[in-house]
């Protein structure tokens, strides 16, 4: 077998750190042991391949999934799901979840005194173009508290699962909206020591895809692991 | 070119409504050919309380060794009757359970046989990134050579195993213990 090439490793502060005592629950969960250092072999560089069987014709678009539309400032969202190489990820799978427009999730431990819409599930799933391309349509998910601290408020957001090439390239994160004044109390979102990679997570507003009479339009792009240039020896 | 990768962010306890359609516990459904067995474990934090919001992904290869990906170039026929991922939710007590067949030998780095192994991805609240760690057999005798079990210190490879608790009928325990004393090996990958 030819030499597996295996994959960049996070630029110091790129990433959360395990532990991150302002948001609370790290102190219980982070471990405490050194991790091991793994080399990349076979099982890491490899990882389950999605197709089109995994995503329904109503995936993409969370308006459209019950009887009657949502409550809510409907927007698209899009973007294209790169790697660190620059290069597109073809196929990649998205799935996503999110609040309602008034800040409860479809969900029986939220207990967020707030209304649940009943034409409003919050799941999508969505498979990227051979570019990397990827849509989807929602509403603007709402604001809402947890009990992390005295007020605690998370800023809007919605959550991404991604699948790339790879077990490595696995990536679950959250997008935020750009002007929100809770970013800067959120301690999730204040995880990431970098300020560009924190800022990364912030999509922008989009012109080129604000629908006419129907919707915003808001840009994420979507940046995965890429392989490193070196070959590691085998 | 040379782009940032995205920050990772926790999955949160809502995961559920999201990523419950791609959940699959039972990996052998299909008749995949090979030693089927069954992974019991629970999920423990810093006080030995379950974890019931935890998510737990497993990636393998076949019993040949043969992984369900393009990149995999070894001169092997794959058991399409596996796919080799499996993604299961924790309960209300912090267990989780996958059915399976037990992996082939694939090579690791320097050309040597990696011990049969499944690769494992642990997500939850209060995680800001998953951990990644490892399920190895106990009693399997290519443990003793397997480069990346080498890696880990001898004291702490028990926390790899997967083994069969007494009195079970064939089910194999392995469990997930985020901190303290066993705290699970996790790997920097």
């Amino acid at each position: 077998m030819a030499d597996i090439a295996g994959y960049r490793r996070a630029l110091q502060g790129t990433q959360p750190e395990y532990l991150y005592p302002p948001y609370v629950s790290t102190q219980k969960r982070a471990p405490t042991r050194p991790l091991v250092l793994l080399p990349h072999t076979l099982s890491e560089v490899t990882g389950p391949v999605f197709g089109y069987d995994e995503v329904g014709a109503d995936d993409a678009d969370l308006t459209r999934q019950h009887a009657g539309a949502p409550l809510g400032e409907r927007i698209i969202v899009g973007g294209r799901v790169l790697d660190e190489n620059g290069r597109p990820v073809p196929q990649a799978l998205i799935e996503l979840w999110q609040c309602n427009a008034a800040g409860r999730y479809r969900h029986r431990n939220d207990n967020h005194d707030a209304p649940l819409d009943p034409n409003f599930g919050g799941c999508g799933r969505v498979l990227a173009d051979r570019e990397g391309r990827y849509r989807f349509v929602t509403i603007k998910p709402g604001a809402y508290p947890w009990r992390n601290h005295h007020n605690a408020w998370r800023p809007a957001h919605i959550h991404f699962s991604l699948f790339g090439r790879a077990f490595l390239t696995r990536l679950v994160t959250q997008m935020y909206f750009p002007g929100d004044p809770l970013l800067a109390f959120d301690p999730i979102f204040n995880s990431t020591a970098d300020e560009r990679a924190r800022k990364r997570l912030i999509a922008d507003f989009d012109w080129d895809s604000t629908a006419p009479e129907h919707a915003l339009g808001y840009r994420f792009d979507i940046v995965l692991r890429g392989r490193d240039a070196t070959p590691i020896e085998r | 070119m040379n782009l940032l990768a995205t920050a990772s962010q926790t999955i949160g306890p809502f995961f559920h409504i999201g990523l419950e359609k791609l959940c699959v516990a039972d990996l052998a459904k299909s008749a995949a050919s090979g030693e089927k067995v069954s992974i019991d474990g629970r999920v423990l934090d810093g006080d030995g309380k379950p974890v019931n919001d935890a998510l737990i992904e497993i990636w393998q290869a076949d019993a040949q060794g043969k992984y369900a990906h393009p990149d995999d170039a070894q001169d092997k026929p794959l058991d399409t009757g596996l796919k080799g991922f499996g993604r299961v939710a924790t309960g209300d007590n912090g267990e989780f359970r996958f059915v399976t067949i037990k992996p082939g030998r694939v090579p690791g780095p320097g050309g040597a046989l990696q011990a049969p192994h499944l690769v494992v991805a642990v997500f939850m609240r209060g995680l800001l990134k998953h951990l990644v760690t490892r399920i190895y057999f106990a009693h399997d005798h290519a443990n003793a050579e397997d480069p990346v079990l080498k890696l880990v210190p001898v004291e702490r490879r028990h926390t790899l195993m997967a083994r069969e608790p007494a009195g079970s009928q064939g089910a194999l325990e392995w469990n997930i213990i985020l901190r303290g004393q066993d705290e699970t090996v996790f790997f920097d990958c």
